[in-house]
């Protein structure tokens, strides 16, 4: 796999260490139901056929954290933006 | 027919250099051969019929093709560490002094005692694993396994260590043609010509594919010539790549190719300072699939005797190679080009004996050509059944077209089933071949973005198709890179034709019929699986290993599919298709790992201290990626521990120093850079005084302890924080995390400055007065100017700025002196030198290891990915005042019960005894059972301090039951002691000393 990098260009997928989902947002701790809302976050996840934002790590390179948007299906990657950019 | 002892070497022609002579060894027997020639047509030219024995039952085989798709002239080359089991005599590129042996029989290859496995065949027909050996259990480890282990099974693996490099590069390019015949050549040429960056790949070591092997005029010249040309032209261009034995075995995501360079293997070994083979990732924005196409054979009775060879392979043998496969052939051909043989013989004095063919009519021109060579013609006929001995071939009885059988005395047979175009890497990526009906074969049924597939391996069998489909691909391609392309004159070539009347099996054989030669799958095996029910292509596969050998069934998987399609009523296409995985033909592992072997699987890291160290005597350990010294041995000490024990009491009573630079260390700056440090750690640190260090402990989000280690507080906006050694990667991408993915608000930065560092701790009750020596005395290292966990900057040994930090991970008066990392030689001999008066010793990772446990400090053992924070006796530091990664998950009941795991110490009741690692705790007088246990010794160490061994353990509801005893039950050493629990501070619990 190739991996286009908004920072260093077009990398080898080898420099890069991979999360996961990218749509998921850390929980609220002070809300009244923490414990559920990060069980969730910290262990649920969705297995989309289809495209999925993901959150990949380019650790042989900028150290930036990338959305990368990859269907799951093809490997063909639509987009990858650097996790700010969101 | 002539050649010094080259009976089988045709008196002229060839691409083979007459002009040298190599010698080579089969079986021990001297032989000889030529450059250009491979193993296979040198075995050709010297006469030998016999390769090797099959897999399963042992039956004498001969080599079948002339190429990579070789089921049966597999022969373990070379001897010593460097034997190489399963290689294809047909790809072996001759060198002077080569040696092979053939493979799967004893005791000699004419001779072979387990080719009675033959007369047993009964019992390995389809499923045999599944049926013969389900009774009884237990006798498979014992009785089946050793013997069928003996007796199947191919080549030996040497059993060294490879004494040959490999190494693993990237090349790039605009356009990458595969395979060099007739179509990648004028693909290259034309894609080259308009500027492309093009790389060029071909298995084979000459340029040409089936231009070398035939007889085709290009432009007035033959094709072998004309290919010489256009590879001069290629090779002139300066965007031109070429690569030969070089395979492209597998197609990746976005336009990535695994291509194998076979570098120094047609040499005895690899040249100085080359690898024997390198891999390469091939990177191309197009990609030109011209790997041509595959000859298919026609299953009958003995297809497998030596003698039997493909069509094309014996045109290769007689065109390219100068080798006569026979000196009176067969040709039993259901399609136009197989009678390219009948020519080609007759140009090269080739007697053919007979020329069958299943067509009821065929043209004139053919029937003139088989009146030409004097052979017998039978059209609308069969061969049915071939006879002969492990030596080769003796006669065939031919089904003629009136049912009659006739037997012709031959001792060579071609043979032609049509071509399979070789689309193997248009489906790696998951495309499912598609069947033409008037090919009578798969083509591709699409390919991979930014892949055209182009000539023979479109279906497009002829060479003028070719030289055209090759041109327009080219320029295509070289467009579609961004480049303007020229049109490239195509070259006039002979006018071909196929008339291909599918044939896949001629039933009514009397004898074995083989479909898989390499994994010995018979007519009747597939017969069976379609009886039995296992109609579907991929039980097929799996009940009779059809196509499931190393050459993936390229010659076979077609043949047994279209048996299966007839057993069972069905068209080919709905029976199944053939798929392909990668490799194309096998990769060796070592070619994968590269240079990354023995001790260079990973980087090795070195301290600054590290040449001093090894001054010293020092034995280094691997800690992470980095050689860190475990102790340092004086003369006359019996032992490690020995030399533990001293550097341990010498630290606790005078003063020690000891490199710590592997430490992780990031540079956190930027006003919110405490909230981001109270955001990772379970403690508070934007509380921090400036000049302060605190200890920390960070979670995972999952509320399991990740790491520990410290943070200093250099200015309010400037913190630096020590990780693990080898969780300082990890911490930093967590970092990196928080900041990036959580909290972007946060105004920081931070950077890894692990190596920009040199850290020494220097330990011990002397620890002030050594380094008062170094230190300018324009700074205060007093305890009251830098007390118990104070951080300065200083100037050492005369004019280098450094930190000094006063932490302590020994328990005694300590500090961390930290300088640029390019002074560390000279500091540590700075060091030595200043406390030399006071006893100074260096110590190694080994007693560091030691005094960490005497106090009681959690490391890596205890921080195991399980232990939470309050399990290792830092709850106390969880703050309550805010939140931390980690915290809400932490509080789930299952983390916080009492009865977990927690950190204790433990003491033998029986001093004497050792204690070890890894033991469990079970209850006294409880059953040494998995359901009594209750924890395990996670760290040990003999305690010079103590005089007898300590340890650390994760105990249930450890911390309450300090005084009670347990066994510490090790099954595995015979260990079965009586231990206490205790404190898991041994040495100065009130941590007086670090305060002095």
């Amino acid at each position: 796999m190739r991996i286009p990098c908004p920072y260093c260009g077009e990398r080898d997928a080898q420099e890069f260490a991979y999360l996961g989902d990218a749509t998921l947002t850390r929980p609220d701790p002070a809300a009244p139901d923490a414990a559920r809302a990060f069980y969730d976050y910290v262990y649920l996840r969705d297995n989309p056929a289809g495209p999925h934002g993901e959150l990949w790590y380019h650790m042989a390179g900028c150290h930036g954290w990338l959305v990368v948007t990859r269907d799951t299906r093809t490997h063909v990657i639509q987009s990858v933006a650097e996790v700010g950019a969101r | 027919m002539t050649g010094r002892g080259q009976p089988g070497r045709l008196a002229s022609g060839g691409l083979v250099d007459r002009s040298q002579t190599l010698g080579f060894r089969f079986d021990g027997n001297a032989m000889t051969g030529h450059p250009g020639d491979t193993l296979a047509s040198a075995l050709i030219a010297n006469g030998v019929v016999l390769a090797g024995r099959s897999f399963k039952y042992h039956r004498p085989r001969g080599i079948l093709t002339a190429g990579s798709e070789e089921p049966n002239a597999l022969v373990e080359l070379r001897t010593g560490p460097r034997r190489e089991p399963n290689t294809k005599a047909t790809t072996i590129e001759l060198f002077d002094g080569l040696e092979a042996r053939s493979q799967n029989r004893w005791p000699s290859l004419g001779f072979d005692v387990m080719s009675v496995a033959s007369l047993l065949s009964p019992v390995f027909a389809a499923g045999f694993y599944y049926k013969t050996f389900m009774w009884p259990a237990g006798f498979w480890e014992r009785v089946y396994e050793p013997l069928i282990r003996r007796a199947a099974g191919l080549g030996r693996a040497s059993g060294q260590p490879d004494p040959d490099s490999y190494e693993t590069a990237f090349a790039f390019c605009d356009v990458l043609v595969i395979g060099a015949g007739p179509t990648g050549l004028m693909a290259a040429l034309t894609a080259a010509r308009a500027g492309a960056r093009v790389i060029l790949c071909d298995e084979d070591f000459v340029f040409g594919g089936r231009l070398l092997a035939e007889q085709f005029t290009l432009d007035g010249i033959s094709g072998a010539d004309w290919a010489v040309s256009i590879t001069a032209e290629l090779a002139q261009n300066p965007g031109v790549t070429l690569m030969r034995r070089t395979t492209v075995f597998g197609a990746y995501d976005h336009g990535a190719f695994g291509a194998l360079e076979r570098v120094g293997d047609h040499l005895p070994v690899p040249a100085p300072h080359t690898p024997r083979q390198r891999l390469w990732r091939i990177v191309a924005k197009r990609t030109i699939l011209a790997a041509g196409a595959i000859e298919r054979h026609i299953v009958f009775g003995g297809n497998d005797r030596p003698g039997i060879m493909m069509a094309s392979a014996v045109r290769a043998c007689i065109n390219r190679f100068a080798a006569a496969p026979a000196r009176r052939l067969g040709v039993f051909a259901n399609n136009d080009d197989g009678w390219k043989t009948v020519a080609d013989c007759l140009r090269a004095g080739i007697a053919v004996e007979a020329v069958v063919d299943p067509r009821p009519v065929i043209s004139e021109t053919l029937r003139t050509l088989a009146a030409q060579a004097g052979a017998r013609l039978f059209t609308g006929a069969t061969v049915l059944d071939a006879f002969g001995t492990a030596n080769g071939l003796q006669a065939v009885d031919i089904r003629t077209s009136s049912a009659r059988i006739e037997t012709v005395s031959v001792d060579g047979l071609a043979l032609s089933g049509g071509w399979n175009p070789s689309i193997a890497l248009t489906c790696h990526l998951g495309g499912r071949p598609v069947w033409r009906d008037d090919l009578a074969a798969f083509v591709a049924g699409g390919t991979p973005a930014g892949m055209a597939i182009a000539g023979a391996a479109t279906g497009a069998f002829d060479l003028r198709s070719c030289l055209a489909d090759g041109a327009r691909s080219g320029a295509e391609a070289a467009e579609a890179a961004g480049f303007t392309a020229r049109a490239v004159e195509t070259p006039t070539a002979t006018e071909e034709t196929l008339g291909l009347m599918p044939l896949w099996s001629v039933p009514g054989a009397r004898t074995k019929a083989f479909v898989d030669f390499q994994n010995d799958v018979t007519v009747k095996d597939i017969e069976i699986a379609e009886r039995e029910g296992f109609r579907s292509v991929e039980h097929l596969k799996r009940y009779t290993t059809l196509g499931m050998a190393t050459d993936q069934g390229k010659t076979a998987n077609l043949n047994g599919l279209a048996i299966m399609a007839a057993l069972t009523g069905r068209a080919i296409p709905e029976t199944g298709t053939t798929t392909f995985r990668p490799p194309y033909t096998p990769v060796a592992i070592g070619a994968f790992a590269g240079h990354h072997r023995g001790k260079q699987f990973r980087p090795t890291r070195l301290t600054p201290s590290h040449d001093w160290a090894a001054e010293q005597g020092a034995p280094f350990v691997e800690t992470g990626q980095w050689l860190r010294a475990q102790w340092f041995p004086k003369p006359g000490e019996a032992d490690w521990l020995a030399s533990v024990n001293r550097e341990v009491r010498a630290v606790r009573s005078a003063v020690g120093v000891c490199d710590v630079s592997t430490l992780g260390k990031i540079d956190i700056q930027g006003v919110d850079a405490g909230a981001l440090l109270d955001r990772v750690y379970i403690n508070s640190f934007s509380t921090l005084p400036v000049g302060k260090v605190r200890y920390g402990a960070m979670l995972r989000e999952d509320g399991i302890v990740m790491d520990d280690g410290t943070a200093a507080r250099l200015a309010d906006d400037h913190y630096v924080m020590s990780t693990t050694t080898v969780n300082a990667a990890k911490v930093m991408q967590h970092l990196e995390f928080c900041h990036q993915v959580l909290w972007p608000e946060l105004d920081v930065q931070m950077v890894s400055v692990t190596e920009q560092w040199a850290q020494f701790s220097v330990a011990g009750p002397r620890a002030r007065d050594t380094l008062r020596k170094l230190i300018d005395p324009a700074t205060d290292i007093s305890d009251a100017a830098l007390p118990y966990m104070g951080v300065t900057g200083i100037v050492a040994c005369g004019g280098i700025s450094g930190r000094l930090f006063r932490i302590s991970f020994s328990g005694e008066l300590a500090y961390e002196l930290a300088v640029p990392a390019r002074y560390g030689d000279g500091v540590i001999r700075a060091l030595v030198a200043a406390g030399a008066e006071y006893g100074i010793v260096p110590y190694g990772t080994e007693a560091l290891g030691v005094m960490r446990i005497e106090k009681g400090h959690p490391a890596g053992n205890e921080i195991n990915g399980t232990a939470t924070a309050s399990d290792l006796g830092l709850g106390r530091l969880m703050s309550r005042k805010k939140d931390f990664i980690g915290r809400i998950m932490a509080e789930r009941p299952g983390l916080t019960d009492p009865g977990r795991p927690g950190l204790a110490g433990f003491m033998p009741v029986d001093q004497a005894v050792r204690l070890r690692a890894g033991a469990h705790f079970i209850g006294l007088g409880a059953p040494a059972a998995a359901r009594n246990d209750e924890g395990y010794m996670t760290s040990v160490a003999f305690s010079p301090s103590l005089g007898h061994w300590i340890g650390l353990g994760l105990i249930r509801n450890g911390p309450a039951r300090h005084g009670q005893r347990v066994r510490a039950y090790d099954p595995v050493r015979g260990g079965d002691i009586e231990v206490e629990i205790c404190s898991p501070v041994f040495v100065d619990p009130e941590g007086a000393r670090l305060r002095v």
